[in-house]
């Protein structure tokens, strides 16, 4: 029997996900239509899928730099009508994002990374870390305009 | 660079060499690595290169790609040379725009308007 929920995207979901490619594309899409069908615009799944990966891609990056290739991350997601929440929490000793300098200042505009926190921020309503820094939670609230 | 593994389509016009991703998302390091290598050869297989990077194809990238597009205009620079991006959505401006990278980069409306502005 053909499963008639098979169309619709799964509001929420827990999984581990290694480093590659289409693994995190393949979330990316899953997440981006379960917005989609709640209604969420555009702009705002451009904003939550650039958010979502960029967590992903620097917690393999940064997060897993130590580790053995196929460590996996945590991704937690849940998206509700008035806001999406996305937890991606690594295997590695974590970081202080205080630490991390300004890359718009004149004399690190040059330099070739430390922009992922920026964007997330930036495309995300509330952004935070755990004590030890190796989980990032991060809500998306549905601007007024699409309620 | 018409190679199988190839993430880039090249084309070269008036001694403007055009590149257009394959790829709708920048997104890995891997990915992002093999893009870098063959920018780099692109780069390094002309003296004084004039390169127009289309982002005609590209829905979504990553921080990494932002951080491998200022390798790439440092490595032209190197050579003498001069890097124009073009064909840029809204939403990918706007990334552009909140890392200030914008200021960083000589970017066009279209492909051809870069392709035109090289002295």
């Amino acid at each position: 029997m053909p499963d008639p929920q098979a169309h619709h995207a799964q509001p929420e979901g827990r999984l581990e996900i290694a480093n590659d490619r289409d693994a995190i594309m393949t979330l990316g899409d899953r997440v981006i239509r379960a917005a989609e069908e709640a209604g969420y615009s555009e702009a705002s799944r451009f904003a939550v899928r650039l958010a979502l990966e960029e967590a992903i891609v620097n917690a393999f990056k940064h997060g897993h730099k130590s580790l053995p290739e196929d460590e996996t991350v945590h991704v937690e997601f849940e998206i509700e009508p008035d806001e999406i929440r996305i937890r991606v929490t690594d295997k590695g000793p974590g970081f202080s994002p205080e630490d991390v300098p300004d890359p718009t200042t004149e004399e690190n505009l040059s330099k070739t990374s430390g922009r992922g926190l920026l964007l997330m921020r930036a495309y995300m309503t509330d952004v935070t870390h755990n004590d030890s820094g190796n989980q990032i939670r991060m809500t998306y609230a549905r601007p007024e305009s699409q309620s | 660079m018409a190679s199988e593994d190839s993430r880039l389509r090249v084309s070269v016009e008036d001694g403007v060499t055009r590149v257009d991703f394959i790829d709708r998302n920048i997104l890995d390091e891997a990915n992002i690595k093999a893009i870098g290598e063959e920018l780099n050869q692109i780069i390094e297989s002309a003296s004084q290169p004039k390169l127009v990077i289309s982002f005609a194809n590209v829905d979504h990238l990553s921080s990494a790609a932002l951080g491998q597009l200022i390798s790439v205009n440092s490595k032209v620079r190197e050579h003498d040379g001069q890097l124009r991006l073009a064909d840029i959505s809204p939403q990918i401006y706007e990334v552009f725009a909140i890392t200030k990278l914008n200021k960083l980069f000589e970017i066009h409306e279209t492909a051809s308007d870069a392709a035109g502005s090289f002295g």
